[in-house]
């Protein structure tokens, strides 16, 4: 009776390689096994030629992977023996890259001298093979994270190739993708290197990382810098501030989350390249979902009250040394969080969904918190937690285990979206906003649903698709990134991401379109 | 009041889920096939690995204890409306008081020598998938595989078989693939996509024999051209017919389907019959007495749950509409876009067809007064709620040309083709074919 349960071992489409996909597997694994050797401390004579030779080989061995995998088939919706391949359905080779994902973040994030990161001297290992490629950008001996910083934005542009030959015939995925490549190697790879090149004393800055993804960004070290780098460094941290307050509003009424998450964020970006063979997997349970909206929400909180924390320890209780005072900052935050508040309880009430009601207490939470603040803080204290403790723990928590162990580590395991479904205080702001205020939307093409499962099965986000549109209903959810591989996998034309006007973005009905419009009038007035 | 609905398909299970949005009554959904509830058009990304049997369900398992739609995993045998019961296969019977007839249709089998022989099979059921995968799990097994019958089932089930590269040579009795229903151009884009894709596609070919091995098994097929191919796999495709042989002697009206009104009910009182193995005693204008087609099942169940809650409702059904997926190419149709033979003195195309791409649109209308009549759309997708608002206004053919963007559905920054369209149709002739 369960299908799943009679698919044998013979069963599923051929598992042999072909010889172009054999030459490619040899690439690419040729050159990540240089890259072990020099993990493992052997020197290299020429170590630029061998960096240059490795990355070169595993950015050919995915590439020509993919050309040997789709270039034969004309274009259109390969996920043939997705739920046949061990690496894609939870398997043996789903585990084992889970786990090595898992031990490199750990040893990333926390033994860094293992990689052969040096703080006081030369570095040796793996750091140090990166050397020539750092001096060459930025004039620096590596460290852990440009280590790091290459083999992402390689990852994403090796996997931006085969996620764009798979969906060649799809515009929007192909400019999508096109564009997630640029920003990161444009934007958080090349100009933060170079930029340090020019100005020694500008913090490093990868410019399309908003706050709270961006959650450091204010801290003191941070703001020194910026206001120690002239013009430019001010300009910068304008920049920053106004990233949040202005652009992002504005880019996300238009256009929806989709336009950073899906088009712009790195995090987003490796998510939709080297995650997507695993996007199937995400949870699509209401528990999941429930799940989601207190994690996502309560990371929000964490990081708002975090980061207020912080940048409150250092202002002065004057404006001498920057022209804002703790008490004038503290109420500009409680003022904005309140209009915020208010703003969604007045005009928003009835769109308030839970998603929505959840974002506006926690809200109300920060400025009630807020309040607290002034009267129980001194200057290292905030409540009966050192503004300090709080940092590091968000950082330790938030920054490094969820969005790097849990988050990538556990791609083969739980899908792409890990970090940016529950943990992402970035998306849980432009969520909320998506939801109550922004013209994006996913419409549902009148009655055609099949109710065949795959746009909800192929959703990174675990968002149920197909719930709303065989009920002929609008997707408007708070989670959804506007990656549109629902609109492409669905195989009866369904759905389409849209910008469009508010009223009747959100849609219900009694009946799914197809019968004569007198009696959907006649049902919907019984009703 | 005890409802019980025969068949768990989408006909079935809509009725049940109105009847509860509506009433209290106590609703029990029966079904051989399976315990839950899935997609059966979804039944072939089970086999092409797209997707888990688990995700072709629309409904959670809790869905149904939660909104108290009993579940009963049964064969009915027969039907006694004399005193209202079923009777079980298991020797057990039921007691209801309003009956729905919801149980689809099977593959059709056109009394060939050798149709019953191991390796042959329809697709339709959930047995049929897991038979297939037992008869076609891999290349090896299954070296090639014939399907017999050019229609939408047929086309899924060779892209099945090629999503494991089986080798497939495809039966059509047809002159050109489906063009029974599609006009001659929208054919022809179809059969060049389909060759593309490696199906040895035969036209006017039909079946005459299968043949055994000595196994028992299927070993070939010989056509009516007296050609013999050898096959471990044949798929039967040529349509499908209701099931109603449990009613024979219920005392129920039979033709090829359960005969019913416009509200959808039998000669006997109390009991409906709704989907695919519904015959409309008076087909509606334009329409099949038998339509088994996804949409139009959902249309009924939605339909009949009103009237089994006391509000006695027609089955009016908006301008056709339909859509399927050959291979790689999409397909919308709504309205009626007539294919040659069955072109009135009346009706004209307008046909434009992508310099390159498998895109094609076929408009259909009144030469007398340009109204539109149907529209198909191959590799495009176009929008449901404004073509059946331009048909039911039965807007001017140049009209439509005219608002061409407003129709199309194609994902963000797909070609535009409104303007290519519009530009053509200035030099498009009228004429009937």
């Amino acid at each position: 009776m369960n299908a799943a349960r009679t698919m044998s071992l013979a069963g599923g489409p051929p598992q042999a390689l072909n010889t172009a996909q054999r030459f490619a597997v040899f690439a690419g694994f040729s050159g990540l096994f240089v890259l072990l050797l020099a993990a493992l401390g052997i020197s290299f004579p020429n170590r630029a030629a061998w960096l240059a030779g490795s990355l070169t080989l595993m950015l050919a061995g995915v590439v020509g992977y993919s050309w040997a995998s789709y270039a034969s088939h004309p274009p259109g919706i390969r996920n043939d023996g997705l739920w046949f391949r061990p690496v894609s359905a939870r398997g043996l080779w789903a585990w084992g890259l889970g786990i090595l994902l898992t031990g490199f973040y750990i040893v990333l994030y926390f033994y860094p001298q293992y990689l052969g990161q040096v703080p006081d001297g030369p570095n040796r290992g793996l750091v140090a093979f990166f050397d020539p490629l750092s001096r060459a950008l930025s004039g620096n001996p590596a460290s852990q994270w440009f280590v790091y910083g290459t083999l992402y934005t390689l990852a994403i542009l090796a996997f931006g190739v085969k996620f764009i030959w798979k969906y060649r015939h799809n515009r929007y995925e192909v400019l999508r993708t096109l564009s997630v490549m640029f920003f990161q190697l444009a934007f958080a790879f090349i100009i933060p290197e170079v930029m340090a090149r020019l100005n020694g004393d500008l913090p490093y800055y990868d410019l399309k990382n908003i706050w709270p993804l961006n959650y450091y960004n204010f801290e003191g070290y941070r703001i020194k810098g910026f206001l120690g780098a002239g013009n430019l460094g001010l300009a910068l941290l304008l920049f920053g501030i106004g990233s949040v307050l202005v652009i992002s509003p504005l880019l996300t009424y238009f256009y929806g989350k989709r336009w950073y998450c899906s088009w712009v964020c790195g995090c987003g970006g490796l998510a939709e390249t080297a995650g997507d063979p695993f996007r199937q997997l995400s949870d699509k349970r209401l528990f999941a979902w429930k799940v989601e909206r207190w994690v996502i929400y309560s990371v929000l909180v964490f990081v708002v009250l975090m980061t207020t924390a912080v940048v409150y320890s250092y202002l002065g209780p004057d404006t001498r040394r920057y022209w804002l005072s703790r008490p004038q900052f503290l109420l500009g935050v409680a003022g904005l969080l309140t209009a915020l508040f208010a703003w969604v309880m007045l005009f928003r009430r009835k769109e308030l969904q839970k998603d929505a009601q959840y974002g506006a207490w926690a809200y109300f939470v920060v400025v009630l918190a807020l309040i607290g603040f002034h009267y129980l803080s001194d200057s290292q204290h905030v409540f009966l937690f050192k503004s300090e403790t709080l940092r590091k723990s968000y950082s330790f928590l938030i920054g490094s285990i969820f969005s790097g162990v849990i988050g990538t580590g556990f791609y083969p395991i739980f899908g792409s979206r890990v970090w940016c479904r529950f943990g992402c205080p970035m998306a849980a702001i432009l969520g909320l906003q998506q939801r109550l205020f922004s013209r994006f939307r996913i419409t549902t093409n009148g009655g055609q649903c099949i109710s065949c499962g795959n746009c909800s099965s192929y959703c990174e986000m675990g968002i149920d698709v197909r719930a709303y549109a065989q009920r002929g209903e609008n997707i408007v959810r708070a989670s959804c990134v506007g990656c549109g591989i629902c609109s492409a996998v669905c195989p009866r034309g369904v759905l389409r991401l849209e910008n469009g006007p508010l009223t009747g973005r959100i849609n219900s009905r009694e009946l799914v379109p197809g019968h004569e419009v007198d009696l959907l009038q006649q049902v919907q007035k019984q009703a | 009041m005890h409802i019980a609905i025969i068949g768990n398909g989408i006909s079935g299970v809509t009725a049940a889920r109105h009847v509860r949005k509506r009433s209290d009554h106590r609703i029990t959904l029966i079904s051989a096939e399976s315990d839950y509830f899935f997609s059966r058009t979804a039944l072939m990304y089970i086999y092409m690995g797209h997707l888990t049997f688990d995700q072709t369900k629309p409904y959670d398992d809790g869905f149904w204890a939660r909104n108290r739609i009993d579940r009963l995993r049964a064969r009915v045998k027969a039907v006694r409306p004399e005193t209202n019961t079923l009777l079980l296969s298991d020797g057990r019977d039921i007691a209801y008081d309003r009956l729905v007839i919801a149980t689809g249709s099977s593959p059709n089998k056109f009394g060939w020598p050798g149709q019953d022989l191991e390796g042959v099979q329809g697709l339709y059921s959930l047995q049929d998938l897991e038979l297939l995968e037992q008869n076609a799990p891999n290349k090896n097994t299954c070296r090639r595989a014939v399907i017999v019958g050019g229609g939408l089932i047929g086309i899924e089930l060779a892209e099945m078989l090629r999503s494991r590269d089986i080798q497939v040579t495809f039966l059509v009795r047809e002159s050109s693939f489906w063009n029974g229903v599609l006009p001659d151009r929208d054919s022809a884009l179809l059969n060049r996509h389909i060759r593309e894709h490696h199906i040895d596609l035969r036209l006017q070919t039909n079946l005459k024999e299968i043949l055994p091995g000595e196994n028992g098994r299927v070993q070939a097929v010989v056509t009516d051209s007296g050609e013999t191919i050898p096959c471990d796999l044949v798929g039967l495709t040529a349509g499908v017919s209701p099931n109603i042989g449990f009613l024979k002697g219920s005392g129920i009206d039979l033709d090829r389907g359960v005969l019913v009104n416009r509200y959808l009910e039998t000669n006997l009182p109390g009991i409906y019959a709704i989907g695919d193995c519904a015959q409309q005693r008076a087909p509606m204008k334009g329409r099949k007495a038998v339509e088994a087609v996804w949409y139009t099942g959902r249309m009924m169940g939605e339909t009949v749950a009103h009237s089994l809650c006391g509000q006695p409702t027609e089955y009016r059904p908006g301008p056709w509409f339909n859509s399927a997926k050959f291979l790689d190419v999409e397909f919308h149709t709504y309205g009626w876009v007539s294919p040659e033979q069955a072109q009135g003195v009346d009706e004209a195309h307008y046909h434009w067809r992508h310099a390159d791409k498998p895109i094609c649109l076929t408009l259909a209308y009144r030469i007398s007064d340009g109204g539109l009549l149907g529209v198909n759309a191959l590799g495009m997708r176009l929008r449901h709620e404004v073509f059946e608002r331009w048909l039911s206004d039965g807007l001017p053919i140049g009209e439509v040309v005219n608002r061409m963007d407003q129709a199309l559905f194609d994902p963000e920054f797909s070609g535009d083709y409104s303007r290519q369209i519009r530009r053509a149709f200035a030099t498009h002739q009228p004429q009937p074919s």
